[in-house]
């Protein structure tokens, strides 16, 4: 309604903008090559962090995240492909800075265990079941025991004690 | 029909077994996939003397130690006392690679704690750092005659680790 308005909203447009600057000075290798940035952030989502363990290296702001993002975009610009920059990372770090560890021996059981628990979950299951219709199978009635037992619910059952 | 009840019990028991053996180990330490293998090459300035160079390449044939340290390194004024005095024993190269540090600083820090080192080179920008799996300083490394990693503490040195594992290590490198 009065002029000022005008200035503060292109000030409001200005201050939104600005941070965007700075994500800017950080990425300079990639920054003119969409492709290239969004493979950096998709390689540096895949790391671990290993000062604070449960970030990846994209999401961290450590030091040492800054340096492991530096190499991935350097990496990248000189042509290696996604595969060489995470084996370059765990000959380095070991499997420990994979989000998702590769299946091999030593993580067999960590890769099966969900699935071998299920399966346990299953057999005891099926045992328990099975146990119970056991104890449900007794044997039917004789005719006898249904003629006495037909007696009983009748209300009978008092004449043949006496 | 008293045992399947002992059952559930069991499995607890193991459960807080697991739970009890992970509450006294450290998360912080990553094995290092370079133990047993060849330590990374480098060639770096040294602190002293920015004019001269100092690598791997230099250091073949003998053991030694890697000590990663920094002046920025709050942890690495824990363990300095002992390689001081690790360094008057003279039982053992350490080399110090003075990690993403101000090289003025560097030398200021040694000047006011002492210089346990044999020669200390600077990695200004990490690289070094980086390609042998340093993520917390201080870290130290044991390279035996052949230039294979054969052991990496991380974190600062204590007493007994190197009473315990680095020193005994140290004297049956050197005699093979």
């Amino acid at each position: 309604m009065t002029p000022p308005r005008l200035s503060s909203l292109a000030l409001a447009i200005v201050l939104s903008i600005l941070p965007l600057a700075a994500v800017a000075a950080d990425a300079l290798p990639t920054e003119r090559d969409p492709v290239a940035a969004s493979r950096a952030v998709k390689i540096s989502e895949k790391l671990r962090c290993l000062v604070c363990q449960n970030q990846s290296i994209a999401e961290s702001n450590a030091e040492l995240a800054l340096d492991l993002r530096q190499q991935v975009r350097e990496q990248i610009a000189a042509g290696k492909s996604d595969r060489e920059i995470v084996d370059y990372m765990v000959a380095r770090y070991g499997d420990f800075v994979l989000y998702e560890p590769p299946v091999k021996a030593t993580t067999l059981l960590l890769w099966a265990g969900p699935a071998l628990l299920l399966l346990a979950g299953f057999v005891a299951l099926i045992l328990m079941l099975r146990a119970r219709r056991r104890q449900n199978d007794e044997p039917p009635l004789s005719v006898a025991e249904h003629e006495r037992a037909a007696q009983l619910l009748a209300g009978d059952a008092g004449k043949e004690n006496s | 029909m008293k045992n399947k009840l002992l059952i559930p019990l069991g499995v607890f028991i193991v459960l807080v077994g697991f739970l009890l053996v992970g509450l006294f180990r450290d998360p912080r330490e990553v094995p290092s996939p370079l133990i047993g293998k060849p330590a990374p090459q480098f060639t770096l300035a040294q602190l002293h003397e920015p004019a001269k160079t100092m690598g791997t390449a230099d250091l073949k044939g003998q053991v030694w130690l890697l000590n990663v340290w920094a002046s920025w390194c709050v942890s690495c004024r824990e363990e300095h006392p002992l390689l001081v005095e690790l360094a008057k024993s003279k039982l053992v190269p350490i080399i110090g690679l003075d990690y993403k540090d101000e090289p003025r600083a560097g030398k200021g820090w040694l000047a006011q704690n002492g210089d346990p080192y044999t020669l200390s080179v600077v990695d200004r920008d990490g690289r070094v750092g980086i390609d042998w799996g340093v993520y917390g300083v201080p870290e130290t490394f044991v390279i035996d005659k052949q230039g294979t990693i054969r052991y990496k503490q991380i974190g600062p040195i204590t007493a007994e680790a190197l009473e315990k594992k680095i020193l005994p290590l140290v004297r049956e490198l050197q005699k093979s």
